[in-house]
């Protein structure tokens, strides 16, 4: 990582044009001052993939649980011509919007968004699920995986993940078919910038950074989990059996148990 | 991340004794903060996202300091808007709502402050309707700070703190100038800190005296409410629009910054672009200005130059003297307001603190300060805000608070950086961060944004490269 830098002339002089955002929110039934957590989709997913059964896990164990959808997903307003920037500047909106410093929780490439917005947005701690960085170790093992999927994204066309890449075998048909149909696609800018890889800022506050994933995940390879881990100075939290969207699978309930508790242990966290 | 928001108690931790004898409570490695402004409450948020324990004192019942028009020293009026565009006004790492006009009101502001100091939990710091009198140093580099509750009543207290951040502002202690008659003058006078609303210039015949962003402002509120309005300059000024080309103005200007356009270029462009836009002044009858842009603090200001073209606003030149009735002019014409207002700005004042602190020997109340924030040999006092710049000054705040939280750091970890730091402000104190400008008070301050944060890139960066 590269030290702070604070001229930020473009930023300055040409800001993020606003967007709708769709932001699906659901609170404890008692506030006892936890955090609230903020969740970041990844690309092709919307709010809905935590709506799902997430959100109000959290919300039970008494964390106020928010989740957004990037400009052109979801319910937000359509963006096409989206760049990572543009998302990263709705994860930090909407972060600053909540009443409390939150805790920020990026799903897939919504974990590189949430590691941009680290660098403009003091989070309280982050947590990095089954983190896609990008890069062409990422990009190979896409293509092998699923050339038809992946190809068009090369020359801008929609990135599409297959069922295989992103649950396990346990998920029943009819609610993997429904997840898979829910799915969009992210602007091609943004696509092209996961190969990219603009450089990482260092984050504001250092927060605590957990990275979560499985080992059986078939858009992360363990080797690009590990080295997202290393990047925070940790190693990464394994989920064997489960596909990428951890937030979908069968099994959802344990990796947001381990995430909720290591908040709760996490003394800089709380 | 420190949790000290404990209060002192003042029996329990008193170890030693006061200059005057009187006990002192002792608060460790805490660190104080006067004001919770814009710039105090920056300063809050960053030390103690460094780990450093804060107790904040304002003077006032509420956060947002001058930008809180509830308290008495703020110096807004109804219709206060930024000057500069919400990019360069925001705190860095907390942006303003992107649904917010490029321009927010003051009011805006005011909510922006009090959801920052929510948002960061800040107010648990902050001892609220407590003045700060006196502000001593005491020996190891530490510091005294005696408060009292604002208004002067209730005891006394001293408490001795690792360091100090002075965040009091500097627009709240009106400069008025001295005119020949003044006294004399039968009329109704009032600085610009007094003027509220429009209400207040309803029907009359209003002399504005100062072309500063109030100045203007108030001129144009004159234009559409006064019976009559005279603007007094005392010299040309670039009245530049607030939207260039469809975008804020200052937007454009930074993309040039950005391109690292040399001055003499960038003057040439903006007298260029002003020349297509506004036009020249002279032709309504304002003075040509008499230096190049840039070498006064900016006038945003698109309403001034329509009034005058629409004859609601009369540019006149410098007041020579005043008399019972009316106002003698340097040109020597004569007019007869009923109401003056001075907009003729603001003087900082640190009376809690000896001028020798901050460098300002010859007690002419201008600092000498390296980076405006550091005094020479007073490693553990930052003056935070003290800015004066051609964008928002929350953004500056916010980088100096940052930089002086890692010097308190490295006075830990690494001292040997911190002491070369130290030996910088010796060096370089009374350093300015703009082009040349015109010789004011007005311009004490004044700094060129982009200019000014290279200069703490480059300290940042000798802080903590490895």
């Amino acid at each position: 990582m590269s030290a702070v830098r604070i001229i930020r002339s473009r930023e300055w002089a040409r800001p993020v044009r606003p967007a709708r955002r769709e932001v699906v929110s659901v609170a404890p039934e008692s506030d006892e001052g936890r955090p609230p957590l903020l969740f970041v989709p990844g690309f092709g997913h919307g709010a809905w993939a935590f709506a799902e059964h997430w959100l109000g896990h959290a919300a039970s164990r008494g964390f106020p649980a928010h989740a957004l959808s990037l400009r052109g997903h979801g319910a937000s307003e359509p963006a096409p011509r989206a760049s990572l920037r543009a998302y990263v500047h709705d994860v930090v909106q909407v972060a600053a919007s909540l009443p409390r410093q939150a805790v920020l929780v990026g799903h897939g490439a919504g974990a590189l968004v949430v590691a941009h917005a680290l660098a403009r947005y003091p989070a309280r701690a982050a947590v990095l699920v089954a983190p896609v960085f990008g890069g062409w170790a990422t990009f190979g093992a896409a293509l092998r995986r699923n050339p038809a999927g992946t190809l068009p994204a090369v020359v801008g066309g929609r990135l599409r993940l297959r069922r295989a890449q992103l649950f396990s075998r346990e998920l029943p048909d009819a609610e993997a078919r429904r997840y898979v149909s829910a799915l969009g696609g992210a602007g091609r800018r943004a696509q092209w910038q996961l190969l990219s890889r603009p450089a990482l800022e260092p984050a504001v506050g250092d927060p605590p950074v957990l990275v979560l994933g499985s080992p059986d995940d078939r858009v992360v390879p363990a080797g690009a989990l590990n080295r997202v881990a290393r990047r925070y100075g940790s190693a990464p939290l394994l989920f064997p059996g489960m596909g990428h969207d951890l937030m979908l699978d069968v099994r959802w309930r344990e990796p947001i148990d381990a995430l909720l508790d290591w908040l709760e242990k996490e003394p800089a966290a709380r | 991340m420190s949790t000290s928001t404990d209060r002192p108690e003042p029996a329990a931790t008193t170890l030693a004794r006061g200059s005057d004898g009187r006990p002192v409570s002792d608060r460790g490695d805490t660190v104080c903060v006067i004001g919770a402004g814009a710039s105090g409450l920056t300063a809050v948020k960053n030390l103690k996202e460094h780990g450093f324990g804060v107790d904040c004192y304002e003077r006032e019942t509420g956060v947002g300091g001058a930008w809180n028009w509830r308290h008495d020293r703020s110096p807004v009026y109804a219709s206060t808007h930024l000057i500069s565009s919400r990019p360069f006004t925001q705190f860095p790492d907390f942006p303003m709502p992107d649904t917010w006009p490029d321009y927010p009101h003051h009011s805006q502001l005011l909510t922006y402050f009090e959801r920052y100091a929510d948002h960061f939990d800040l107010r648990s710091h902050i001892w609220f309707g407590t003045e700060v009198i006196r502000v001593e140093p005491v020996e190891g580099d530490r510091w005294d700070v005696t408060t009292r509750s604002t208004g002067g009543y209730g005891p006394e207290r001293t408490s001795r703190y690792a360091a100090v951040v002075v965040a009091n502002g500097h627009n709240w202690s009106p400069k008025l100038p001295r005119y020949e008659g003044l006294e004399e003058f039968r009329g109704e006078v009032m600085h610009a800190s007094s003027y509220k609303d429009p209400a207040q210039l309803r029907g009359k015949r209003v002399l504005v005296v100062g072309a500063g962003n109030t100045g203007c402002d108030i001129a144009v509120e004159a234009a559409q409410q006064a019976s009559h309005c005279w603007h007094s300059t005392r010299r040309g000024y670039w009245y530049a629009p607030k939207y260039v080309l469809g975008r804020p103005a200052d937007q454009v200007n930074d993309m040039l910054l950005a391109l690292r356009v040399p001055l003499r270029v960038r003057q040439w462009l903006y007298h260029w672009t002003l020349r297509l836009t506004v036009g020249d002044l002279t032709r309504f009858g304002l003075p040509k200005p008499d230096h190049r842009v840039y070498e006064t603090h900016p006038i945003a200001n698109s309403q001034l130059v329509y009034h005058v073209g629409h004859g609601a606003i009369t540019p006149v030149p410098d007041v020579a003297r005043f008399d019972a009735y009316g106002v003698e002019l340097t040109d020597g014409r004569r007019i007869d307001p009923e109401l003056v207002v001075f907009a003729t700005g603001y003087l900082p004042r640190f009376e809690f603190l000896d001028p020798k602190v901050l460098g300002d020997d010859a007690g002419t109340g201008r600092p000498t300060l390296w980076l405006n924030a550091f005094a020479p040999g007073y490693p553990t006092l930052a003056v935070v805000g003290l800015l004066q710049p051609d964008s928002g000054v929350f953004t500056l705040a916010h980088w100096q608070a940052v930089l002086f939280a890692r010097l308190l750091r490295q006075r830990l970890v690494r001292p040997e950086r911190a002491a070369a730091f130290a030996a910088t402000v010796q060096a370089r104190a009374g350093e300015r961060y703009s082009g040349p400008v015109k010789d004011s008070t007005r311009h004490w301050f004044e700094v060129g944004h982009v200019d000014y944060l290279r200069a703490v890139q480059r300290a940042l960066d000798s802080l903590e490269d490895r």
